[in-house]
């Protein structure tokens, strides 16, 4: 690795104060995307921030109001060893139990998972189905961006110079609802999504029909997205293999993606179709859980 | 260039030294420290054979600055046999045969102690599952598998620290 500084601030003040004294920075959570990178010379860095010692950005903090504070920089492993989001938000535990393998996910961050901002990303398509929001901070000040409106590209995503992410906040989440994500990879671990596909549905009292829904999918754009078209095949809709069809295939019509080493176009649009399908299935059983 | 000054309990012990901040805790583990039990394999955080266990936590150390070690525990494969008694895991691995050239070794070792230490009833899929971020290229995994099944009834005979 070229050589760099390292500073370890303990407060979000100074860390803005570091990401603003003109050196080009990146900022440090787990490392498992960056250290790589700047190894490799993909990325380039005079100075390392790590951002592990500041309060707000490590651990998990549920909100009076039911939402989930994720701070940016707390591990993957945090996250499924916790009950509470066992019980109430097992899909996060579907992705961060994913990224990577066991040693990856001791360190990686969702946060860091999310600004990366690969577009095989296996946390933002279980966020973005689960309406999470990324909380930021700068020197001048905080904002909110959808985790859908987060992404500007492969590798892009909207953070401004001297701009972090500080919490994902997973907000609270419908009644009689549940979310599911999966992937398609070659092996069974490890390996980068060739497809991945999230989705959360929430049924009506009696459980017999959609009222709500959210699909996410990614490694098939530049970008992970928010597929409207399949949302809108659902709504109203009995929860069934018709309605999940249909929004497989709305999934699919969305898809956009390349060949590449991983998978071709008519492969990806093709899981990007079935692993649809099974995170609606997978969501319905969660929903009926909590009808 | 300057260097950073980190003090760390390194296998029990509370050590200091310097180091480049690039430097990743493998490259220092290795060439600062001359701990080379710890192997480096892709150094990209896919082969596992990096592995220590990092403030309780199994990690790839090829993916940690060695100066993010200041005020954290670190635990070697140097430091897993206990005042000359070789581990459970080391003894099986040896009698099942769990390895050839050796190199994947250490980052197995820590890994399987680190899934046993957590969950001493893991089935075999659970530590297939476990394992899956530490490759082997000469045993075809299913001796390491064994080994650890093997370790795993011996640590539930005799439980070691």
């Amino acid at each position: 690795m070229e050589a760099i500084e390292f500073v370890r601030p303990k407060s979000l003040a100074e860390a803005y104060e570091s990401l603003g004294n003109g050196k080009t920075s990146f900022v440090l959570a787990g490392g498992t995307d960056l250290i790589v990178q700047l190894r490799e010379g993909r990325r380039h860095a005079d100075q390392v921030v790590d951002l592990k010692h500041i309060p707000e950005l490590v651990g998990l903090s549920w909100q009076p109001d039911g939402a989930l504070n994720i701070g940016a920089a707390t591990p993957c492993a945090e996250i499924y060893e916790n009950a509470d989001v066992k019980q109430k938000l097992p899909a996060l535990i579907d992705s961060a139990s994913l990224i990577g393998g066991i040693q990856v996910q001791g360190r990686a961050s969702l946060g860091g998972n999310v600004c990366n901002a690969s577009p095989a990303a296996d946390g933002i398509p279980t966020l973005i189905a689960l309406g999470a929001v990324a909380v930021t901070g700068k020197r001048a000040g905080s904002r909110e961006i959808p985790l859908e409106e987060f992404f500007a590209g492969p590798g892009k995503n909207v953070l401004e110079p001297g701009e972090i992410l500080v919490v994902i906040r997973v907000p609270p989440q419908p009644p009689r609802s549940g979310a599911f994500f999966n992937r398609f990879i070659p092996r069974n671990e490890m390996d980068i999504a060739v497809a991945n596909a999230a989705a959360r549905i929430q049924l009506s009292e009696d459980g017999n029909t959609i009222e709500s829904a959210r699909v996410s999918i990614g490694a098939v754009a530049p970008t992970p997205l928010l597929v409207q078209a399949a949302a809108e095949a659902l709504v109203g809709k009995a929860p069934n293999a018709e309605a999940f069809q249909a929004a497989g295939e709305a999934a699919a019509a969305a898809a956009n993606p390349i060949d590449d080493m991983r998978g071709g176009i008519a492969q990806r649009k093709h899981l990007s179709k079935v692993l649809t399908i099974r995170a609606l299935e997978g969501a319905y059983a969660r929903a009926k859980e909590n009808l | 260039m300057q260097r950073s000054h980190v003090q760390t309990r390194l296998n029990g012990e509370d050590i200091d030294f310097l180091c480049e901040p690039r430097q990743t805790l493998l490259e220092v583990l290795r060439d600062e420290l001359k701990l080379t039990g710890t192997k480096e394999g892709c150094s990209n955080g896919n082969c596992g054979a990096c592995n220590v266990m990092f403030n309780g936590r199994l990690v790839n150390s090829c993916c940690v600055l060695a100066v993010e070690a200041d005020g954290a525990e670190v635990t070697t494969i140097e430091g897993v046999a206990c005042g000359g008694q070789l581990h459970p895991l080391q003894e099986t691995f040896l009698e099942e045969a769990a390895l050839q050239c050796g190199i994947c070794t250490p980052g197995f070792i820590i890994a399987s102690k680190a899934l046993l230490d957590r969950e001493p009833d893991a089935d075999e899929g659970r530590i297939r599952h476990w394992l899956a971020g530490n490759l082997c290229r000469c045993t075809g995994y299913d001796k390491i598998v064994k080994a650890v099944l093997s370790a795993e009834e011996r640590l539930k005979e005799a439980p070691t620290k």
